[in-house]
């Protein structure tokens, strides 16, 4: 059990700071997800079929295509992309992007897919009623939005919402091959110094266990808030 | 944008897609064994072995599939008992364990899927069977197998479009599959964009097939 103490001799702390460190990916790639699905929902609701084939093939792509390959493609062409841009503005040093953020925003982006298509779901199975209703009250748009469609949509969004958490939850092990240190990447430098692959990616698989468990239980807790008075 | 890489890459990368076309369907012939076994389990009376499949079921759904390969592939070598049984045999191959380490995953996903079809069946169904005298078993494999199958379509065909996505983390053992390939091109000709839509076409083409495939059938399954 020395392996595992916190402090020098053991990977216990490394470890800890790792699971803090994939937590962090999770919770920016999700919010990065967001925005996306922010931009692309209202799109792929949209009645023009030009912004319908863009949302359309955001999800489509990103749904078809393994995200490995999606991480690899940011992994490797980030920062060639960022310094092309640069370069039209004038700077020409080489950039080189921080493992975090690629790593978030490769997730992120994979992640939005998922929740693009969770919000478009939840607000197509509202009822119409409500937003004719909205309409006559004359309420304005963005009040609409927040009051009246927002919470119902929630509530149908939030199963659904667990789900793509998972995902990225679990896709954020990915990033590991980008050099990031998240609990994959430490299990795997921890693994080559103590040559004891069972047991790291063993207590690894323990981890993410463990954070998947205790995320569904506070997802639960939310679902019951969103679902008052149903 | 290079064409000229686009296009020399073309073949390579349509080679190592046969390799994932080929992990892909062993790991869902031998997933739907374990599927269909834990899903039976789960709805075992007996509290211990449904309790048991759960477990199964929650610990690969909860992790991710990664881990569940590295700890096959690196993991299981180190014990010194596991080299001289027979298993070694396998275990010592990358192909193999790759293929043990998504069987396992898609059987997890599977077994849900059936289990939930199971549950959805209308026991209007197995009771008109009852009452014709129609034998337990029989009711099992010819009534209540063919409409959980149904059933399941679908969902089914979901998970085989994750499986194929799955199928890319081959690489990280050493397997030259779809992106194992991708990845060795774009890090000796550093262009990532142009094989990223290569080997991007070749992967969204799959999972069209795949996609169609699965209308066709739930169109034919259908009742």
């Amino acid at each position: 059990m020395e392996v595992l103490s916190f402090g020098k001799t053991g990977w216990g702390d490394e470890l800890f700071y790792a699971t803090l460190m994939t937590i962090a990916v999770s919770i920016t790639a999700m919010l990065i997800g967001f925005l996306f699905s922010l931009i692309f929902t209202p799109l792929k609701l949209s009645n023009n079929k030009f912004l319908n084939f863009i949302a359309n093939s955001y999800t489509t792509v990103i749904r078809g295509v393994p995200e490995l390959l999606v991480i690899y493609l940011f992994f490797f062409g980030g920062s060639g992309a960022i310094m092309y841009v640069a370069s039209i503005f004038g700077y020409f040093e080489y950039i080189e992007i921080n493992a975090f953020i690629t790593g978030s925003f490769a997730i992120g982006i994979i992640s939005g897919a998922y929740s693009t298509e969770v919000f478009r779901g939840a607000i197509q199975s509202i009822d119409k009623g409500q937003f004719e209703a909205a309409k006559v009250l004359g309420i304005k748009k963005h009040i609409e939005f927040f009051k009246i469609i927002m919470p119902q949509m929630l509530r149908l969004a939030i199963p659904n919402l667990s789900n793509v958490w998972q995902i990225t939850l679990k896709d954020t092990s990915l990033i590991s091959v980008t050099g990031l240190v998240e609990i994959m990447r430490q299990s795997y430098i921890a693994v080559g110094s103590t040559r004891d692959p069972l047991l790291f990616y063993s207590i690894a698989a323990l981890i993410y266990l463990m954070l998947t468990f205790l995320s569904m239980k506070l997802i639960n807790r939310l679902e019951i808030k969103y679902s008052r008075g149903f | 944008m290079d064409f000229s890489i686009m296009a020399t890459s073309l073949p390579k990368l349509l080679g190592a897609a046969v390799v994932t076309l080929k992990l892909l369907s062993l790991s869902l012939f031998f997933g739907i064994f374990i599927g269909l076994l834990f899903a039976i389990l789960r709805l075992n009376k007996n509290p211990f072995i449904n309790r048991f499949a759960y477990g199964y079921s929650y610990v690969f759904r909860g992790t991710p599939l990664l881990v569940q390969i590295f700890i096959i592939y690196f993991g299981l070598g180190q014990i010194e008992y596991f080299r001289s049984t027979f298993l070694w045999v396998i275990f010592k191959e990358p192909y193999w364990c790759a293929i043990i380490a998504f069987a396992l995953n898609t059987g997890a996903y599977t077994s849900e899927i059936l289990r939930s079809a199971f549950e959805t069946i209308k026991p209007g169904i197995i009771e008109a069977g009852k009452s014709l005298g129609i034998p337990n078993k029989i009711i099992f494999y010819k009534i209540q197998i063919p409409v959980a199958i149904r059933q399941s379509l679908p969902a089914y065909g979901n998970e085989i479009i994750l499986m194929m996505k799955g199928t890319s983390l081959a690489s990280t053992v050493t397997l030259m599959d779809l992106t194992g390939v991708a990845k060795y091109i774009i890090s000796t000709t550093f262009k990532p964009i142009e094989v990223f839509i290569v080997a991007g076409s070749i992967y969204l083409f799959m999972t069209f097939i795949i996609h169609n495939l699965i209308k066709y059938l739930e169109k034919n399954f259908s009742y």
